[in-house]
């Protein structure tokens, strides 16, 4: 353990109104904390430079999920647990029912939460590129009221995200019209169990007459942010999926991803393999049509 | 309670046939000893213990792989009058961790050789401050030109360890291979090599020290060998040998990783307690004893080989080289290992090997389960496969061709006298893996499959107790005796760190003393205590020690038998009494044995020719692997492990130590790689140096052969580190047969595999254009 | 920041620490409470070595703070056994190998605890995720599998 409790300060306001009132008062000054998987990391390492926490666990505003006929609503505060274990979760949107049960271990998927995936804005993130391809929508709130905001906009570069100081991610609105689509999720990492991905990728799309009437395509690791496949799907709507088709998205992708060597894999690697599940998604998408 | 049947006359060591089938306790899987406190979480590690006024130390370690240290301040920020701070300077003997050799810096004092090497110790009540002081501590260093591969080393461009970067150099040349040449009808070389290989125990490293000019130094340490932290302790402090004792506790897994370093972390731990008069603990956390403390060495092995079309093999010359880091410690002895396993489990009617470590300024390599052996039998079990494919054989065919046997001698010139069958083994593995049917079904298969798959083999041997004469020199003595209660004790400094030494110990004892198991327990490992019984290493407990402990019980027997107190024939109670009233009379009983090397063994340190291991253990692993050809990963999905290692002594524990080094050998051959930012490990977490999860292991399957050696305890090899040896070298094998392509190193990532398989893909291509 | 006073259920008493709030679940209990039963391994929520029950979930106690356990209920391995008898996966841990060198076995314990209430016969697929946050160096786990499977069969008649 590199870092003194003692230099810590740690505040549990034990509601939504009392953290926002903290994070509107002196705003920068607090960064919240929920699980603490990824907080609780950089403290122990002695890298934690924020020095003033502010507790979210438990908080039962931010730990529902609610659904309408139409929609699902999924409180920031929802462990990964919580998600994969979701009926409504599984049957919707079991793309991100997949991504949970890929974050972490068994102990790490009890605290960890949506949100802090979110907001740490880890491009190796598991959830994101579901949450890319199902085009959810981010709800942020502050003490001076509540916005919305698409995912796709949320990411605005290498851990730069649209959360302002004084807001917190609230929920995570998603809108049931997925039944019936083709899907298709990949994750490679260091091992099957508890890895930080190396690529992964979730796609959803829809055939007609044989060719792509939608597409969306997310992925993880290949660039500074987490990355909804725009000129891919661009190049591929339309078209029946042929070789020539499939040829022509992996060029695409080639052009759209900029993975980076580190510590977990190479570049070269990430753009081989990245270019090798798209193929593969394609052909299966080709292969099986609209999945129900 | 089972009356004792004696089962040999006073003075003879029984002979085989009269051991079998007639043990209570020896053969049976008598649970741990310690087993029911580690289910319950009172098993006392040594980050569980503490002492009245204990404070807590910690190590201020260099930045840079090699320099003169110019200036050393304190910054500010923090209250330096409250630390103890120790530098090179406050050691009282010599600064050296003393192994084979006193190269290794206690403390550098000024100049570093490598990065994360121990300069001055801190030590504070506060464990929290500490890390903050250690950052504080600023160095200037006179920054000297490093070497960061084997090839920059054997240049030699740079020096940096004595006069030629090289720690240590063997020979074995037997038979004439320059004459070989011409009689083969091929000549296939290669190339292979293997990486560091980080211990990963669960238990980090510590130690607590004590001291007072009284009582002089106690140690209390997670360690393998007290006796070797014994020698180095008094060597540092200058203390009597009787001022100075070590304690081991409960130690949370080793695999050779605490075989040194604890006699450094000791050390570091005896300088703060001499300081501050006060005991101090020191206690690594995950990344420091990731990055400062030792690995298995990397190495390159090339070897020649000449062979007929008929697939007999005439000639090997071999080179194998490792990668020693900044200090000799025990690269002499890991290279030596390595050397005499090189020629693998074959005859070689004409063998040279020539070795060398080398010098490099990373933290030196050291002891990992293997010790040398798994780095040279990789190099020669993918060879056989690459011989094979060359001259147009089955890689079992051509195994089984070259098998050494009973009569046929190793590369040192030993003739194999234990009635060992390899060929047996390897049958029975290739039919319990299913591997001609799989072997054949996969080739064909594979073609077009997006996930292909592939078996391979490896066949292999493991010398057991230490190489050549080191058991003679060791000289180990083992012992038993009686405390006031009755109660039966094993005296070794042999340790326990999961490998399940108390518990087989104490069935060899309750065993040869014809009392039940639990009547039977081991003397605190405490060097004021216990013998010298040597290190727990080498795979040399069950056998060396476990002889010992044998002929010390049937002596303690004697001895109650002599004295009256004991009849023919008693039940457990009636021995304890016995042993009780005779302590009660006597003031004692205990009875020590010594080793006495076997008359046949003979050895020569100059030549390398001789008996280097009193037997060996032998083994044919199968693995079977699907490589899926979008990710480049490899899946283990299923591993056969056939052994034969003498008797088994607890058959619970012996499957447990194939399984658990089956384990370590896939993270070895497929998930294990240590990555080099000059000399240091920039993935000293447990995020970013993987091992195998419980989602990764396969089944693995372990089966043995039980041969009973006429010199071990009831007739048991060396078991511990043979599981290492076999796993990577199967799986490259079986990786090479899936993609029909050459894979030669390890750790094999599926980045590697990409970079081979996706670059030949585009070669028809390039061709074309051309 | 100064000391404060937290309640935990632990083990099924109600026990007073004075501590920083940041101060990790994992060292008040190995320091504070002197149940070093529960281990560090990694400090980084990897190995799971130091993995309990906090309020019936299983959670690596190194990435809490104790703020965040005021009032909650925490069984740790020293609270597993009733008494002097063992609890049916502490049993079988030691009847199959499951414990070898003992460092991994409090946290694979209590992970093995929590799949069996969440899964009283698991499959071979359950037992390998319940138990994928716990990393062992010493068995190759098969020992553990077996373990678990043969607590599970003991379980039943309890």
């Amino acid at each position: 353990m590199r870092s003194h409790p003692a230099e810590y300060d740690f505040a549990s306001p034990g509601s939504l109104a009392g953290v926002l009132e903290r994070l509107d008062s002196e705003p920068g000054e607090w960064l919240p904390v929920a699980g603490g998987t990824e907080v609780m990391v950089q403290y122990g390492a002695g890298r934690l430079r924020a020095r003033r926490l502010l507790n979210l666990w438990n908080i039962v505003d931010l730990r529902q999920i609610t659904e309408t006929s139409e929609h699902l609503s999924i409180g920031g505060g929802c462990t990964f647990a919580q998600l994969r274990g979701h009926v409504s979760v599984q049957e919707h949107f079991p793309l991100l029912a997949q991504a949970a049960s890929w974050t972490g271990g068994i102990a790490n998927q009890n605290r960890a939460t949506i949100a802090g995936n979110i907001v740490n804005a880890s491009p190796a993130a598991d959830s994101p590129p579901a949450l890319l391809v199902y085009e959810a929508e981010l709800e942020l709130i502050s003490a001076r009221g509540t916005r919305r905001i698409a995912y796709a906009d949320f990411h605005l570069g290498y851990k730069k995200t649209a959360l302002q100081p004084r807001e917190l991610l609230l929920a995570i609105h998603l809108q049931k019209r997925f039944a019936g689509w083709f899907r298709y999720a990949q994750k490679t990492g260091a091992r099957n169990a508890q890895a930080i991905s190396k690529i992964c990728v979730a796609a959803v799309g829809k055939l007609r007459d044989g060719r792509v009437e939608a597409l969306h395509i997310g992925m993880g690791a290949v660039a500074p942010t987490p990355l909804r496949l725009r000129k891919t799907e661009e190049a591929l709507l339309g078209t029946i999926l042929t070789e020539d088709a499939i040829a022509n998205g992996r060029r695409m992708l080639l052009t759209e991803i900029a993975p980076i060597d580190d510590i977990r894999s190479s570049a070269e690697y990430r753009r081989q393999v990245a270019a090798n599940l798209l193929e593969d998604m394609l052909r299966n998408f080709a292969a099986k049509g609209n999945a129900a | 309670m089972e009356a004792f049947r004696s089962f040999s006359r006073p003075g003879e060591p029984p002979s085989i046939g009269e051991y079998l089938g007639k043990e209570r306790i020896v053969g049976t899987p008598a649970l741990r000893k310690e087993g029911v406190a580690k289910v319950r979480g009172s098993a006392r590690y040594i980050d569980d213990i503490s002492f009245p006024g204990m404070i807590f130390g910690a190590t201020v370690r260099s930045s840079i792989a090699r320099g003169r240290i110019q200036k050393i301040e304190f910054g500010e920020g923090v209250i330096w009058d409250e630390f103890i701070v120790v530098s090179a300077k406050d050691i009282p003997g010599e600064n050296a961790i003393a192994l084979i050799n006193k190269d290794w810096p206690c403390l550098a004092a000024d100049r570093v050789n490598h990065p994360e090497e121990p300069i001055l110790l801190l030590a504070h009540p506060d464990r929290h401050l500490l890390p903050k002081a250690v950052a504080a501590v600023r160095i200037e260093y006179e920054v000297l030109p490093s070497v960061h591969s084997m090839e920059e080393s054997e240049r030699g461009d740079v020096i940096v360890w004595g006069a030629d970067n090289v720690f240590k150099k063997f020979l074995i040349d037997n038979g004439n291979v320059d004459a070989a040449w011409d009689q083969a009808d091929f000549i296939v070389e290669g190339e292979y090599t293997t990486g560091a290989q980080e211990h990963l125990y669960i238990d980090n490293n510590g130690a607590i020290a004590a001291y007072t000019p009284d009582e002089g130094l106690t140690i209390w340490g997670s360690m393998q060998c007290p006796f070797y932290a014994h020698k180095s302790l008094v060597c540092l402090t200058g203390l009597p040998e009787d001022k100075v004792r070590i304690i081991q506790v409960e130690t949370g897994g080793a695999f050779g990783g605490k075989e040194d370093y604890p006699s450094m972390i000791g050390a570091h731990a005896a300088l703060l307690a001499m300081k501050s008069g006060r005991p101090v603990k020191i206690m690594y956390d995950r990344m420091e004893d990731m990055v400062a403390t030792t690995k298995r060495h990397p190495s390159r092995t090339r070897i020649r080989t000449a062979v007929t079309k008929e697939g007999k093999l005439l000639a090997a010359d071999i080179d194998f080289t490792t990668d020693g880091g900044a200090y000799s410690t025990l690269s002499a002895t890991v290279l030596s290992r390595g050397t005499i396993h090189a020629g693998g489990a074959y005859y070689w009617p004409n063998i040279r090997v020539r070795s060398k470590a080398l010098a490099t300024n990373c933290p030196p390599h050291g002891a990992f389960r293997g010790f040398g052996a798994p780095q040279s039998l990789f190099a020669m079990e993918r060879h056989m496969d690459r011989v094979a494919s060359a001259i147009g054989m089955s890689p079992e065919e051509l195994r089984r061709r070259n098998f050494l046997r009973p009569g046929l001698a190793t590369a040192t010139g030993q003739k194999i006298s234990e009635d060992v069958n390899l060929e047996h083994l390897l049958a029975r593995a290739l039919t319990i893996s299913g591997y001609s049917a799989k072997r054949e079904r996969f080739s064909r298969e594979n073609i077009r499959a997006k996930k292909k798959k592939g078996i391979g083999i490896a066949a292999f041997l493991h010398g057991s107790g230490f190489t050549g004469s080191g058991e003679r020199y060791l000289n180990s003595v083992a012992g038993m005796d009686a405390t006031a209660e009755g109660k039966l004790r094993v005296l070794v400094s042999s340790t326990e760190f999961g490998q399940g030494t108390n518990t087989i110990l104490c069935q060899i004892a309750a065993e040869s003393l014809g009392i039940d198991y639990d009547a039977v327990e081991m003397a605190p490992p405490d060097t004021g205590i216990v013998p010298n019984s040597g290190p727990t290493v080498a795979s040399r407990t069950s056998m060396i020690v476990g002889k010992l402990v044998h002929s010390a019980a049937i002596g303690l027997r004697q001895t109650l038998q002599a004295s009256g107190l004991l009849g023919e024939s008693w039940t457990t109670p009636e021995f304890c009494e016995a042993a009780k009233t005779h302590v009660a009379k006597y003031g004692a009983l205990r009875s020590d044995s010594r080793y006495e090397p076997p008359v046949d063994v003979h050895w020569d340190d100059q030549t390398y020719r001789g008996e280097a291991y009193a037997a060996y253990a032998w083994a044919v692993y199968v693995a079977e692997v699907t490589v899926d050809m979008l990710t480049y990963g490899v899946t283990v999905d299923d591993f056969v492990a056939v052994q034969e290692v003498g008797r088994v002594l607890n058959p619970t524990l012996a499957t447990g130590q194939i399984e658990g080094g089956v384990a370590q050998g896939i993270g070895y051959a497929l998930y294990e790689k240590v990555q080099w930012e000059r000399g240091r490990m920039a993935n000293g977490q447990m995020t970013n140096y993987i091992i195998p999860t419980s989602q990764d292991i396969p089944p693995i399957r372990v089966f043995f052969e039980e041969m009973p050696f006429g010199h071990g305890a009831y007739g048991a090899k060396g078991i511990g580190e043979l599981p290492m040896d076999g796993p990577a070298p199967a799986i490259l094998n079986a990786v090479s047969h899936a993609t029909d392509t050459d894979f030669n190193a390890i750790p094999l990532l599926a980045e590697d595999i990409c970079l081979r398989l996706a670059l030949r893909q585009t070669v028809p291509v390039e061709a074309v254009a051309v | 920041m100064s000391r404060q006073c937290f309640s935990l259920h632990v083990n099924g008493e109600c026990r007073m620490v004075e501590a920083y709030p940041m101060e990790r679940l994992l060292d008040v209990l190995r320091d504070g409470l002197g149940l070093t039963g529960t281990k560090e391994g990694c400090g980084e929520g990897e190995c799971g070595a130091c993995s309990v029950l906090i309020d019936g979930e299983l959670v690596n106690s190194c990435l809490v703070p104790v703020a965040q356990v005021n009032g909650t209920e925490i069984v740790t391995i020293e609270g597993v056994a009733a008494g002097q008898h063992l609890h049916p996966a502490q049993q079988a841990f030691l009847t199959c190998g499951g414990a070898q060198c003992g460092m991994c076995t409090p946290g694979m314990i209590m992970a093995t605890v929590y799949l069996l209430k969440k899964y009283p016969q698991p499959t071979s697929d359950q037992i390998r995720e319940g138990l994928n946050g716990n990393l062992c160096r010493c068995t190759g786990y098969m020992r553990i599998f077996e373990a678990v499977e043969k607590a599970a069969v003991q379980g039943q008649g309890e």
